[in-house]
C-alpha cells in the first residue's frame, strides 16, 4: 500500500509557504516603507530647495526680481547626479526657466511645498512646487515656484534598499526553512514515538496501549486500543470456538463409537459384526476429518497470531513421536526417532510445529503396514532444519505430492484408510507460514518420504 | 480391574461404563468432579478414567489436588483436544497417560496396560507362571534362563492370557482385545500371533493350547 | 609653444569660416586624415596647435580614423551642441554651458573602465567627463609690487590696493564676463565663494580697472609692464608663457583658488559615438593624460594634487552651475557685477 503523501513533508511544505508568503510580505513592506522614506526625503531636499527660491522673490516697481540661491540647486546635486529642471510663472507667464516643465494640478498653497510626479523630457522627474504672493507694481502677484529633479538617484537608492530587503527576505525566509525543519520534527516526534513504540511489539502482543499520547492522537490510540480488544477477543473466539466444537463433536462421535463396541461385544454374528466394523469406522472417519478441520483452523489462526518462542527441534519431535507410541504399539508399528545431541533452534510457534510434525507421524502411521517401521530423523543443514519422515508403507500411487497437498486431497491407493486429505495441508500451510518447505515422496523400495525443510534463524 | 470413571456426559459415560463392564472391569461412575471425590473417599480404584470439561470444574484441577493429596491411583485423562503440547501439559499435571475421544477400546486397554506396567512398583513386576517368569516392563519372558523379547501384539496376547489362566478367549474376544475394531482383521490374525507367542514359549511348561472351536487358553501341567 | 611633426598630418586650417554648414562661428576647422573611412568630428574651445600631439597619438592608436578637428568659443560651441550638430565628441572649458547642455539631455551616457577610473567630482552622470584640470590664478608684476608684500590672498590684494590706490589705479586687469564665458564662470564662482569676491571687485572698479576677454592678453599686459595685477588667468596659460624667474609671477590665492575643470561630452546626435568614446577613452588613458600634461600644457586630472593644495577648489560639477545659466540670474549679476567693477 503505498503512502498517501507525507505529513511531515505536507508541515515542512505548508510552513514553507507560509514562510515565502511572510519573506515576500517582509520583502514588499520593507520595500514600500524603504521607498516612502526615501521620497520623503529627496522631497524634503527638493522641497527645500523650491523653497529657498521662493523666499528670494521680490516684488518691486521694476517687475518680479528672481535671485536663485546657488545653494538651492547645488544641495540637489548632493545626493546624486541627477538631472535639475525649474520654472518660475506669474499665472501662465513664464518668468524663467523650462517652460515646458508641467504645472501640477492642484495649486500648492503658500510656501508649502507640493510634490508632484510627472513625465519631462523623456524622464520621470518629481516636481517641487510652491506659491508666493509678491507685490509687483502695487499689485498682488502670485508667483509660483516649480524645481523638478530626475528619479535615478532615487531609483537607485531604491534598488538597493530593495536588495536589501530582498537579503532580508531571504534570509528571513532561509531561516523559516530551517525552524520548519525542526519544527516538524519536534511535531512529528510523538506520532514517531508512537510509530516506533508500537513497531517494537511483537506480532502476539494484544496489550493495550498505555503511553500517554498528546491529545490529538488520543482517538488513534483509543482506536487502535479498540481494535486490539477487538482482535483479542476474536482470537479468544476462535480458540473457545475449537476447544467447544472439539468437544461438542467429540463426544457424542465418542457415544456412538462406544455403543458400537459394545454390539460388537454381544454379537458372534458375522454380518452384524461386519456391520459394526464399518459403522466405527466411519465414526473414526468423521472424527479424524473433525480432528483435521479443527486442527486446521487452529494452524490457520495461529498462523496469524504465532506465540513464538525457541523451540528446541530434537526435544519436540522425540516428544510427539512419543506421543504415538502407544497407536503405532496396536499395530506391532515401531517409530525409531534420530536426532542428534546439539541443539538445533528454531524460533517459531510450539503449536503450529506440532500440529505439523504429529500430521506426518500420523499419516505414516496410517499408511504403514502391520509390523511396518517409520524413521524418523532431524539434521541441520546450510541454515535449514531437515526433518524427514519416512515409512514402508503403501506409498503415493501414482500421485505427486504436490496434488496430495490440495485441500482434501486423497491418495489413489488409500481408499480403505480413514482419513480426511486435509493432513498434509496443514504440514504445507506450517511450512509455508515458517518460510521453509515440504515435498512428499515415493520411496525406493516402497513407501513415502516426506521432508519438511525450515530455515533456522 | 476397578475403575472410576468420571464423566458428566450421559451417553457417552453410560457406553463406556458398558463396555468396560463387558471385559469384566467394575466401573464407578461420577458425574462430577464431587462425585468423584466421594467415590475415592470410600474406595479404593486401579484407575481413574478423567475427563476434563466437567460440569463443576476443570479435571485438571482435580488432577493437580489428586497429586498434591498424594494419591497414587493411575489417571488416563480422556479429552477431545489432541495437541501434543496438551498432551504434556496434562502429563506434567500428574496424568499417567491421555486418550483422545473418541478412543478405540483395544487402544485404551492398551494404554491401561502400558500405565499399570509402568506404575507397577516393586512389589509386582514379575510374574511367575510354571516354569517361566514374565516381566511386563520388558516385556520379556524368561524360558530356562533365557529371556526372549515379546513384540507389542505378543505382550499383549501374553498378558491378557496369563491373567486368567486355564481361562478360553475366543478368537473374537481376542481379537477386540489385540485389534483395533477399526481395523479390517483377517480372520487368521489371530493365528499369526498365536503362533509367534507358541515360539517364545517354546522350551517352558507352559502352553497355548487351541480349544478346537472355541478359542485359546494358557496353561501349564 | 609646441611644435608637430609636419609630415604626420595634411592639414588645412580655415580661419573664421562664416555660416556654411554650421550656424555658429568656426574659429579653426583642421582634418587630421587617416587611412580608413572612419570619421571623427571633435569640437572644441582649445587650438588646435594645443591639442595636436594628441590627435597624432590617438591616430596611432587608431590609424584607420580620420579627425576633423573644429575650434570654436564657447558659447558657440554650446550653440551648435543644443542646433545638435553631428559632432562625436565635444570639448570645453565652459564647465556650466557644458553641464547644460547634460542636464537638458543633448550628452549620451558612456562607462568604460578609464571613465569609471575618474575620481566621482571629475565626472557626471557618466555623460560629462574632466580630462584636464588647471588653477585660476592671479598673475603680478614683481616690479609692480617692488617694496610691497606680495599678497597671497584675495584679502592681502583688497589691502594692498586700497593702500596704495594711486600706484595700482589703471594697472589691474581681469576677464570681462560679460564678453567671456570663462570670465562668467570665475567671477560667478567668485561671487558664489564668499563676500571678499565683491569687495574686491569694488575696490578693483576704483581704480579704472582693464578688462580682457583673453588670458594670453592679460598675461602678455604684465609681460609687457602695463598691467601690475592680473586676475582669475588660466593657470595652464601662465605657466605656459611666463618665464621662470621673470617678472611675472604667478599667485594661487590661498583663501581660495578655483580648479577649472575641461570636460568632454558625447552628444547625444552624435554620427560616429562610438569613435567619440575611443577618443575620450584615449585622453583618459595614461597615455592621454600624459600628453595632456607635457604636450598640450593642461595639468591632468590629478586627485592628489588637490588634496595637496587645501585652497585649490574644483569647480563643482553639479545642477549649481545652471543657475547662473539662467538668463535672468545672468542679467542678474552682471548688472550688479558692472555696478561694481565699471564705476560710472
Amino acid at each position: 500500500m503505498r503512502p498517501a503523501g507525507s505529513i511531515r513533508q505536507r508541515l515542512v511544505l505548508t510552513l514553507l509557504v507560509v514562510a515565502a508568503v511572510l519573506s515576500g510580505l517582509l520583502y514588499l513592506s520593507v520595500r514600500t516603507v524603504a521607498d516612502a522614506a526615501v521620497e520623503t526625503t529627496q522631497d524634503s531636499i527638493l522641497g527645500a530647495a523650491t523653497v529657498a527660491i521662493a523666499e528670494e522673490l521680490r516684488g518691486g516697481d521694476d517687475g518680479l526680481s528672481v535671485d536663485i540661491p546657488y545653494a538651492a540647486f547645488s544641495m540637489l546635486g548632493a545626493t546624486g547626479e541627477d538631472r535639475v529642471f525649474y520654472r518660475i510663472l506669474i499665472g501662465e507667464q513664464t518668468v524663467t526657466g523650462y517652460d515646458d516643465l508641467p504645472v501640477p494640478d492642484q495649486a500648492p498653497s503658500g510656501l508649502t511645498p507640493y510634490f508632484y510626479s510627472t513625465a519631462y523630457q523623456d524622464a520621470q522627474v518629481r516636481v517641487g512646487a510652491v506659491t508666493r504672493t509678491v507685490l509687483v507694481d502695487g499689485s498682488q502677484v502670485i508667483v509660483q515656484v516649480l524645481v523638478a529633479q530626475t528619479r535615478t538617484t532615487q531609483d537607485a537608492i531604491s534598488r538597493q534598499m530593495a536588495n536589501r530587503a530582498a537579503a532580508l527576505g531571504l534570509g528571513f525566509f532561509a531561516i523559516a526553512a530551517v525552524l520548519s525543519l525542526l519544527t516538524a520534527r519536534s511535531v512529528l516526534q510523538p506520532l514517531q514515538g508512537l510509530a516506533e513504540a508500537m513497531g517494537r511489539r511483537g506480532p502476539q502482543d494484544l496489550r493495550p496501549f498505555e503511553r500517554s499520547v498528546p491529545l490529538e492522537l488520543t482517538p488513534l490510540t483509543g482506536a487502535l486500543n479498540g481494535f486490539i480488544a477487538r482482535l483479542r477477543g476474536a482470537l479468544s473466539r476462535t480458540e473457545t470456538f475449537i476447544t467447544e466444537a472439539a468437544h461438542h463433536v467429540r463426544t457424542p462421535l465418542a457415544t456412538v463409537r462406544a455403543q458400537a463396541e459394545i454390539a460388537l461385544r454381544q454379537t458372534d454374528d458375522d454380518a452384524t459384526r461386519a456391520t459394526l466394523g464399518r459403522v466405527i469406522r466411519a465414526v473414526d472417519d468423521s472424527a479424524r476429518s473433525a480432528g483435521q478441520l479443527l486442527d486446521h483452523a487452529t494452524v490457520v489462526y495461529r498462523t496469524d497470531q504465532r506465540s513464538d518462542e525457541v523451540l528446541a527441534l530434537g526435544p519436540l519431535i522425540t516428544d510427539v513421536a512419543a506421543a504415538f507410541h502407544t497407536t503405532a504399539d496396536m499395530r506391532d508399528i515401531t517409530i525409531k526417532v534420530d536426532v542428534p545431541h546439539d541443539t538445533i533452534a528454531l524460533r517459531f510457534d510450539r503449536l503450529l510445529l506440532e500440529s505439523a510434525l504429529r500430521n506426518l507421524i500420523d499419516n505414516a502411521i496410517k499408511y504403514s503396514f502391520e509390523d511396518g517401521s517409520i524413521a524418523i530423523a532431524l539434521k541441520a543443514e546450510a541454515g535449514q532444519a531437515i526433518i524427514t519422515v519416512k515409512d514402508r508403507g503403501r506409498g503415493l500411487g501414482d500421485d505427486s505430492g504436490q496434488r496430495l497437498a490440495g485441500r482434501f486431497q486423497r491418495g489413489a491407493n488409500v481408499e480403505d484408510v480413514i482419513g480426511s486429505g486435509l493432513g498434509l495441508t496443514i504440514v504445507r500451510d506450517v511450512a509455508r507460514a515458517v518460510g521453509g518447505s515440504f515435498t512428499i515422496r515415493n520411496r525406493e523400495g516402497g513407501g513415502t518420504c516426506a521432508i519438511l525443510i525450515l530455515p533456522l534463524g | 480391574m476397578r475403575f472410576l470413571l468420571v464423566e458428566d456426559n450421559h451417553d457417552l459415560g453410560g457406553a463406556v461404563q458398558t463396555r468396560l463392564s463387558l471385559d469384566g472391569h467394575g466401573v464407578d461412575w461420577a458425574r462430577s468432579l464431587e462425585e468423584a471425590e466421594d467415590h475415592l473417599a470410600t474406595a479404593t480404584y486401579d484407575l481413574i478414567l478423567l475427563d476434563i470439561m466437567l460440569p463443576d470444574g476443570d479435571g485438571r484441577d482435580f488432577l493437580a489436588a489428586h497429586r498434591r493429596a498424594k494419591r497414587d491411583t493411575p489417571v488416563i485423562v480422556m479429552t477431545a483436544r489432541s495437541a501434543v503440547s496438551d498432551r504434556v501439559a496434562l502429563l506434567d499435571t500428574g496424568a499417567d497417560d491421555y486418550v483422545t475421544k473418541p478412543f478405540d477400546f483395544a487402544e485404551l486397554e492398551a494404554r491401561v496396560r502400558a500405565v499399570l506396567r509402568r506404575r507397577g512398583g516393586a512389589a509386582q513386576t514379575d510374574v511367575a507362571y510354571a516354569d517361566l517368569t514374565f516381566d511386563p516392563l520388558a516385556a520379556s519372558v524368561t524360558v530356562g534362563g533365557e529371556a526372549r523379547e515379546l513384540r507389542n501384539r505378543e505382550l499383549r496376547l501374553f498378558e491378557i492370557l496369563v491373567a486368567a489362566p486355564d481361562r478360553i478367549f475366543s478368537k473374537g474376544q481376542l481379537c477386540d482385545r489385540l485389534f483395533s475394531a477399526a481395523e479390517a482383521v483377517s480372520d487368521n490374525a489371530i493365528e499369526v500371533y498365536v503362533g509367534r507367542l507358541r515360539k517364545k514359549l517354546e522350551g517352558s511348561q507352559a502352553r497355548i493350547e487351541t480349544v478346537r472351536g472355541v478359542g485359546y487358553r494358557l496353561t501349564a501341567p | 609653444m609646441r611644435h608637430f611633426d609636419l609630415t604626420a598630418w595634411i592639414g588645412v586650417a580655415w580661419l573664421a569660416l562664416a555660416g556654411a554648414a554650421a550656424a555658429f562661428e568656426i574659429e579653426e576647422d583642421t582634418t587630421f586624415a587617416g587611412t580608413g573611412s572612419a570619421q571623427i568630428s571633435v569640437l572644441s574651445t582649445t587650438d588646435t596647435q594645443a591639442f595636436a600631439p594628441v590627435i597624432i597619438a590617438f591616430q596611432k592608436d587608431r590609424p584607420d580614423v580620420t579627425v576633423r578637428y573644429v575650434v570654436a568659443n564657447s558659447q558657440d560651441v554650446f550653440s551648435a551642441v543644443q542646433d545638435q550638430a553631428a559632432f562625436d565628441l565635444v570639448i570645453s572649458s565652459a564647465m556650466d554651458l557644458q553641464l547644460k547642455l547634460a542636464n537638458d539631455g543633448f550628452a549620451q551616457g558612456y562607462s568604460s573602465a578609464a571613465t569609471t577610473g575618474l575620481p566621482s567630482w571629475a565626472k557626471w552622470r557618466d555623460q560629462l567627463f574632466a580630462f584636464a584640470q588647471e588653477p585660476v590664478v592671479m598673475v603680478l608684476s614683481r616690479a609692480g609690487f617692488d617694496g610691497l608684500p606680495l599678497p597671497r590672498t584675495r584679502a592681502d590684494l583688497i589691502r594692498t590696493l586700497r593702500d596704495h590706490p594711486d600706484r595700482f589705479a589703471g594697472r589691474v586687469g581681469t576677464y570681462d564676463p560679460q564678453q567671456s564665458g570663462a570670465g562668467y564662470l570665475f567671477a560667478t564662482q567668485d561671487a558664489r565663494q564668499s563676500d571678499t569676491s565683491w569687495r574686491l571687485a569694488e575696490v578693483m572698479g576704483g581704480l579704472d580697472p582693464q578688462l580682457f576677454t583673453a588670458s594670453g592678453d592679460m598675461i602678455a599686459g604684465v609681460q609687457g609692464g602695463r598691467l601690475d595685477v592680473a586676475l582669475n588667468v588660466l593657470g595652464s596659460y601662465a605657466a605656459a608663457r611666463l618665464p621662470v624667474g621673470g617678472d611675472g609671477v604667478i599667485v594661487a590665492p590661498q583663501d581660495f583658488t578655483h580648479v577649472l575643470l575641461r570636460t568632454a561630452l558625447i552628444p547625444r546626435d552624435a554620427a560616429a559615438p562610438a569613435l567619440g568614446q575611443a577618443f575620450l577613452d584615449f585622453l583618459l588613458s595614461e597615455e592621454g593624460q600624459r600628453l595632456i600634461e607635457d604636450e598640450t600644457g593642461l595639468p591632468r586630472i590629478n586627485e592628489a594634487a588637490l588634496a595637496a593644495g587645501p585652497h585649490l577648489r574644483p569647480i563643482r560639477l553639479d545642477p549649481g552651475l545652471l543657475v547662473f545659466v539662467d538668463p535672468l540670474m545672468r542679467q542678474r549679476f552682471l548688472e550688479e557685477w558692472t555696478a561694481a567693477v565699471v564705476q560710472p
